[in-house]
């Protein structure tokens, strides 16, 4: 049963951590004090040939660690290290450059995201112009050919030369992982590619982000509302809400015994068509409050388990098990029997 | 069996265009017990949401319907006068719209929107008014003190609660539900469906419910219409269409979602995608995207045979006497 390997704790095989990652915004006028916490202390590792999903509900500031991490937006606080470098101190042009090669994103709306007067070549073979100068003309056509083949956009030679609305959604979809694809990246950023594809088109594009882990060995940040396609997918899970990672750790470990309560209720509200059980629980999906949140966990006023020190100290994240950890003063780690065992087997 | 609340019959809606008219909704014809939650799931340009609008007689051109009865209560919906049909619609049905969130007015008190709609069905007498809309705000779990919020100090889930409770200001015996979830984080979701159910226990209305999500629909609905390219696919108990899918369409969206329990299997998905209405495929509809094509489904378009207690539109359950091919 025990098939999932504990995430490794030192610094082999890391490709990118952040440390302390905090993003606030300033709301209302220039006097105003008030900010919105949308990140908070975020410690994330993604490992070499991993996919890494980010869940959370809206507002729980999954997509601002994407803008963070794609650095469209700076960091209030923390830091960003891409193989051992900080990235937030990365100065010269061709550094940056690379980095934004190396860990491109790709976004969630893939109506918008192409300039529409332009055939679909016309963004791949401009990436690759741009980041892969010594590529001769036919070789960046050849490069679009395989990237297209790559993501299934098959024949590629007619793929390339359509216009964004001769193609459905999905392939749209497909053309923005092939665009990744073609900066030969390391890491994608993938902040919610199914949400807005109809169900039946939405396991091909899931598909691909494992074969891309498996076949390109690119490592895949997979963010999302969606927990059943997170499991379908990820190697580990991030649970984030309001802005703190609440719990993280192996899929299976994470899905299959949650420790934070607000993993638990999570999971309990999913829907699943082959599970029609329903369950009962009188929680009625507030959005926290994440304006100025101060001292304390940030789940307390939802949470069953709430007692008077969730309101006083904020929770850190602790270790749980092998490479599980929760944010919460009142979680159990797995029994310390069970952890030897986990060790020695 | 007791006479149908709602029976739609042959329901076409056409989008008329400059130069071919594009039939968004081709001869669907159901029924809905009084009481009953029919949840109609399919991908989006599949005709649901133009069915509903059909339906509540709201359709606005370019959308015509262009044949077909809605029979509500006996009474043929089609043909009833915009006077006639304003005094049905919302006492006797009424309608939820998609991001009901923004089909509240920003610049109205809850109280005030909720007023202003009993006073258009001649409900003249304001503490009367005041009553109801506090009454019918408790139903849906919200504080009787938001009437005196606007919608924007309301969360997402509060304002889609609030389209609920206006909904019900009459006590109809059918809500028309258009993907009232979709906008909604999964707990939300999870809580105002379990809401809706327990509503509909006490107050006895059926419920017609639009959704893209399989799952909804599994947990929720008595009765389960899967529709395909603006025909309905697939139409029984949501115990037989779930439990025992006939149509390979039914049986390629419910494999197309992960599953949080359960060991991980690898998804197939349904390959291609849903047609352009404005040409649709010859023969049925889904034979381009089928798994079990056959060489004449490509020739001949399926009707509905009823198997069990479903009825699907597959060539696959033809009678093997009238197979001539």
């Amino acid at each position: 049963m025990s098939a999932t390997n504990p995430a490794p704790r030192d610094d082999a095989g890391v490709l990118l951590r952040t440390i302390g990652l905090t993003r606030h915004f300033k709301l209302g006028g220039f006097f105003s004090k008030r900010s919105l916490h949308a990140v908070d202390d975020l410690d994330l590792t993604v490992h070499e040939r991993e996919i890494v999903a980010v869940v959370g509900e809206s507002g729980s500031g999954k997509t601002t660690v994407a803008r963070l991490l794609a650095l469209v937006y700076t960091p209030t606080r923390g830091d960003i290290v891409y193989r051992g470098r900080s990235v937030l101190r990365l100065r010269r042009r061709r550094d940056l450059l690379r980095y934004r090669g190396e860990v491109p994103m790709v976004f969630q709306d893939p109506y918008s995201a192409m300039n529409p007067v332009f055939r679909v070549s016309h963004g791949v073979l401009r990436t690759l112009a741009l980041h892969r100068p010594e590529l001769s003309k036919a070789q960046r056509h050849q490069e679009a050919v395989r990237v297209f083949e790559t993501v299934g956009l098959t024949p590629a030679a007619d793929m390339l030369r359509k216009f964004p609305y001769e193609m459905s959604g999905g392939q749209r979809q497909r053309v923005g992982f092939a665009a990744a694809l073609a900066l030969g990246p390391k890491l994608i950023l993938a902040d919610e590619p199914v949400s807005m594809l109809d169900v039946s088109i939405r396991a091909g594009i899931l598909n691909i982000l494992t074969r891309l882990r498996d076949e390109q060995g690119v490592s895949i940040l997979y963010i999302t509302h969606d927990i059943a396609s997170a499991r379908y997918v990820a190697d580990r899970i991030v649970v984030m809400y309001a802005g703190h990672a609440v719990e993280s750790g192996p899929t299976e470990v994470v899905l299959g015994r949650p420790k934070h309560p607000y993993t638990q209720l999570l999971l309990s509200a999913v829907a699943d068509p082959k599970d029609r059980a329903v369950a009962v629980s009188s929680d009625t999906g507030e959005p926290p409050r994440v304006i100025d949140p101060g001292e304390g966990c940030r789940f307390r006023w939802r949470c069953p388990l709430a007692v008077d020190t969730c309101s006083t100290l904020t929770p850190r994240p602790r270790p749980m098990g092998p490479g599980h950890e929760a944010a919460c003063h009142v979680a159990v780690p797995e029994a310390e029997s069970s952890l030897d065992i986990a060790a020695v087997g | 069996m007791s006479q149908p609340l709602l029976e739609v019959g042959g329901l076409t809606v056409d989008y008329i265009g400059d130069n071919a008219d594009v039939r968004a909704v081709d001869d669907v014809t159901f029924s809905l017990q009084p009481g009953e939650f029919l949840g109609v799931v399919g991908e989006s340009g599949c005709g649901k949401s133009t069915m509903l609008f059909a339906i509540a007689q709201l359709l606005s051109p370019p959308a015509e319907l262009t044949a077909g009865t809605v029979l509500f209560r006996g009474t043929d919906l089609v043909r009833l006068g915009e006077g006639t049909l304003r005094s049905v619609r919302w006492r006797d049905f009424s309608v939820v719209m998609q991001s009901a969130m923004n089909a509240l007015n920003p610049m109205k008190s809850i109280a005030a929107q909720f007023a202003d709609t009993m006073r258009a069905h001649g409900m003249r007498n304001d503490d009367t008014v005041r009553d109801r809309s506090a009454e019918v705000l408790r139903l849906v779990g919200i504080d009787s003190v938001h009437l005196d919020s606007y919608p924007h100090q309301l969360s997402g889930g509060m304002r889609q609660r609030a389209m609920i409770a206006m909904a019900l200001l009459f006590t109809p015996q059918l809500v028309i539900m258009d993907e009232p979830t979709s906008a909604l984080d999964v707990v939300a979701q999870r809580s105002l469906m379990t809401q809706i159910k327990e509503l509909q226990r006490e107050l006895g209305f059926a419920v017609l419910f639009v959704t893209h999500d399989m799952s909804v629909v599994g947990r929720y609905s008595d009765r389960v219409m899967v529709m395909y390219a603006g025909q309905v696919a697939e139409i029984g108990s949501t115990d037989s269409v779930f439990g025992s899918p006939l149509h390979p369409y039914t049986r390629g969206l419910l494999d197309a979602f992960p599953s949080i329990r359960g060991p991980r299997r690898t998804l197939a998905g349904i390959p291609g995608s849903p047609p352009d209405l404005a040409r649709p495929p010859s023969g049925c509809r889904f034979h381009p995207r089928c798994p079990a094509v056959m060489p004449r489904c490509s020739v001949d378009a399926p009707e509905l045979f009823h198997i069990g207690d479903s009825d699907v539109r597959c060539l696959l359950y033809q009678q093997p006497l009238e197979d001539t091919a």
